[in-house]
């Protein structure tokens, strides 16, 4: 491997969360982005064909060193790491909303599902899956959720545009009404009148 | 025709198998909300979403909260009003040729479909998550575990010294006596009147009288404040930290 493959690798290694190229250019001056992307690619090759029991995963628009999932479950039965809990429906309905429908307000949300959000949105939010990243220009000025970068890294995804796109999905419907900052008034359900 | 609103009289076979039993907490978790039970009975009946039989489903859905116990819930009641509401306007009577007549069971199927497609998301994001949990990365940080005590190693004289530094650190005992010493506002006012009666004005340390208890002293303070209260007497301190001065109160007329 090349020195700057190797420098890369020692700052994947030393990283807890993925790393951007751009994150990682920084380590050495004189390496361009696509420097960094050959020997991204160089690392990668070597984990996967010098038979290595981690892998380079792209993870929310970086990269990180993983374990292959082949050795998941002796590593979890020796107890030398946990497995990432898993979500409650109620959670993954929530973050299935927020994701669709980000910047979203809790309103929207209880719509969609039916039921109230706030001890949900609270430990999303706690669990560093959402976030708020504004308010609505409605009524009482409501905080607007969004999915984080670990969202991401919990679904094992690189960016939100590899969610299915809702043509892929089996249920047809309608395309989503614009997500709406006056979520206020699609709280009140008004039936149909004749 | 007299229609029922609270009709939960059609038997509900195809949920039976759900199980009811006391305390709806635990049914909750069933379902995940109304819209959810809701597709659940939709599911078992084979029905077309288009085009519910909304009379059989919504008592379908009363008779599922009643069983359950779900009826504290409240976003479960709002889902049986709707319902309910749909219900009622389906009965009403309408021409076939109606201009402008819209289903009202439009936006409820709407709301089904939609939730169905977040239903489908939130499975898609549970299989990726499960699928990602067996990939860990480096940076997974255990609480430290206990670290056993080392073995101790100390001469006789070290742990002298150490135990002499316990002792030390321990605060001399301080034990209180505690005896019930009530005070005596009473026997104190009256002290104050008789000392009024014979003159309009005397000092503090005299209200105490000799050799007073704390218990006096604070029987003689509640005493005059009252007294005070009251416009029997006033209390005058010509300077700060001197004793008081107590005055038969002339101004208003002692009651």
């Amino acid at each position: 491997m090349t020195p700057l493959a190797q420098l890369i690798e020692a700052a994947l290694f030393s990283a807890s969360r993925p790393l951007t190229v751009e994150e990682l250019q920084v380590l050495d001056p004189d390496a361009t982005l696509a420097d960094v992307r050959a020997a991204l690619a160089q690392l990668r090759d070597h984990y996967d064909f010098d038979g290595h029991g981690v892998e380079l995963k792209e993870l929310a628009g970086g990269y990180q060193v993983l374990t292959r999932p082949a050795f998941a479950a002796a590593i979890e039965r020796a107890q030398i790491a946990v497995r990432t809990p898993k979500l409650t429906a109620a959670a993954l309905e929530t973050l299935a909303v927020i994701a669709y429908r980000q910047p979203v307000g809790r309103a929207e949300i209880e719509e969609i599902r039916g039921v109230s959000a706030g001890g949900v949105l609270r430990s999303l939010q706690e669990r560093g899956l959402i976030e708020v990243v504004g308010r609505s220009e409605a009524l009482g000025r409501p905080l607007l959720y969004g999915t984080t970068s670990k969202f991401l890294e919990l679904l094992g995804l690189g960016d939100l545009a590899e969610l299915p796109r809702a043509e892929e999905l089996s249920v047809a419907l309608q395309p989503p009404r614009p997500a709406a900052p006056e979520t206020a008034d699609a709280a009140a359900y008004v039936p149909a009148e004749s | 025709m007299a229609v029922s609103l609270i009709a939960p009289t059609a038997p509900a076979p195809p949920t039976a198998a759900l199980g009811a039993g006391p305390g709806f907490v635990v049914q909750l978790e069933t379902f995940a909300g109304p819209l959810d039970l809701l597709l659940h009975l939709i599911r078992e009946e084979q029905i077309d979403i288009s085009d519910i039989p909304i009379a059989r489903i919504a008592d379908q859905f009363l008779q599922v909260i009643h069983d359950l116990g779900l009826n504290q819930a409240a976003d479960y009641l709002d889902m049986a009003g709707r319902l309910l509401r749909i219900k009622a306007q389906m009965l009403l009577p309408r021409r076939a040729d109606e201009e402008g007549w819209e289903d009202p069971r439009h936006e409820l199927v709407r709301r089904l479909l939609e939730y169905q497609q977040i239903r489908e998301i939130a499975d898609w994001m549970e299989r990726m998550a499960e699928r990602q949990a067996d990939h860990h990365a480096r940076g997974y940080l255990p609480p430290p575990p206990e670290l056993p005590p080392p073995p101790l190693t100390l001469d006789l004289l070290e742990l002298l010294q150490a135990v002499e530094r316990v002792i030390a650190g321990i605060p001399p005992s301080v034990l209180h006596q505690v005896v019930p010493r009530p005070l005596d506002v009473e026997g104190a006012t009256r002290r104050i009147e008789g000392l009024l009666a014979e003159r309009e004005s005397f000092g503090w340390l005299e209200a105490l009288g000799p050799r007073p208890t704390i218990v006096e002293v604070l029987s003689t303070l509640l005493a005059l404040l009252e007294l005070a209260r009251r416009g029997v007497l006033r209390l005058f301190q010509p300077a700060s930290f001197a004793p008081m001065v107590i005055t038969r109160d002339t101004a208003r007329p002692a009651d």
